[in-house]
């Protein structure tokens, strides 16, 4: 059965702790719309918004949207297709 | 709020203010600009305003056919839901009324929708009854551009997140769809006199 494989997210809460409490500028992204790669630290970050919204060099689609408030996090993914990085 | 002590009159000016801003918000005088994306380069001749959806015959109007329209100046106090607020502040713009005249709708919730992908969910009952204005002039000025010109929508009644720079147009619908802030964290209606800044609040 392959229901007995399937775990609850909390089975990922070590591994989801180590990604995001590492340093994370050198890492890989790919822009879901046009699949252009680049580094964290070089892709378009606007700060002056009710969130941080960060944007695709090539072609300024959003890769992510992150609001904090009231105690927490949101965080959009869905314009990163893929995050490459090295273990740390 | 609005407690005010009989002894209180030295302070009155701040009392006045108090009672125009809402919960943990604080008063600025400058007008800060917030941009979740680059500003658009918008071409007046090629500029267009719709209203579309739920409608059965879409409306549109271009850059000369929206200024010819009737247009109203307002002063309208403005509640940013990243914590400031602008008091006094002057708009001339086309009162969504307007532009929803003739038009029979059953939709009850509108997508605004903006150059650049921007957008923005809200009721028809927050937009209509003289609640809401397409606006293309600010302190007797046309819009600037890194405030939402050549024309942003302004519901001064909700957090200005809610006020669409680069605005293009209404779509009119029957369910809620959650727009780009809304989708991410911040309230779907998003009212400053009851904070409704984050999902939950």
């Amino acid at each position: 059965m392959i229901e007995e494989m399937k775990l609850d997210g909390n089975a990922i809460g070590g591994l989801l702790r180590e990604i995001f409490t590492m340093e994370m500028t050198a890492a890989q992204t790919t822009c879901a719309g046009c699949g252009a790669v680049n580094a964290v630290g070089r892709v378009d970050v606007y700060l002056h918004a009710p969130g941080t919204v960060v944007r695709c060099p090539e072609c300024e689609s959003v890769l992510m949207r992150i609001v904090h408030g009231s105690g927490r996090y949101w965080v959009d993914l869905s314009g990163t297709r893929l995050l490459e990085f090295a273990e740390a | 709020m609005g407690f005010i002590s009989r002894g209180f009159r030295g302070k009155r000016r701040d009392a006045v203010s108090s009672s125009r801003v809402p919960p943990g918000q604080y008063v600025v005088t400058d007008f800060p600009v917030l941009s979740a994306g680059p500003t658009p380069r918008v071409n007046a001749d090629q500029w267009t305003f719709s209203i579309e959806g739920q409608i059965d015959e879409p409306k549109r109007w271009t850059w000369k056919e929206l200024l010819a329209l009737p247009s109203e100046t307002l002063t309208k106090d403005i509640h940013c839901v990243t914590k400031w607020s602008k008091l006094d502040t002057t708009w001339k713009g086309v009162s969504v009324d307007t532009l929803m005249e003739g038009v029979d709708t059953a939709a009850e919730f509108t997508t605004v929708f903006s150059d650049g992908g921007y957008t923005t969910n809200l009721t028809l009952d927050d937009i209509t009854g003289n609640k809401a204005w397409v606006a293309y002039e600010f302190d007797g000025q046309p819009l600037h551009p890194e405030h939402g010109g050549p024309v942003r929508f302004l519901v001064p009644h909700l957090y200005f997140w809610k006020s669409a720079k680069w605005v293009r147009g209404i779509r009119l619908q029957n369910e809620e769809h959650p727009g780009f802030w809304e989708t991410n964290g911040y309230h779907i209606r998003g009212d400053p006199w009851l904070e409704q800044r984050y999902w939950g609040d």
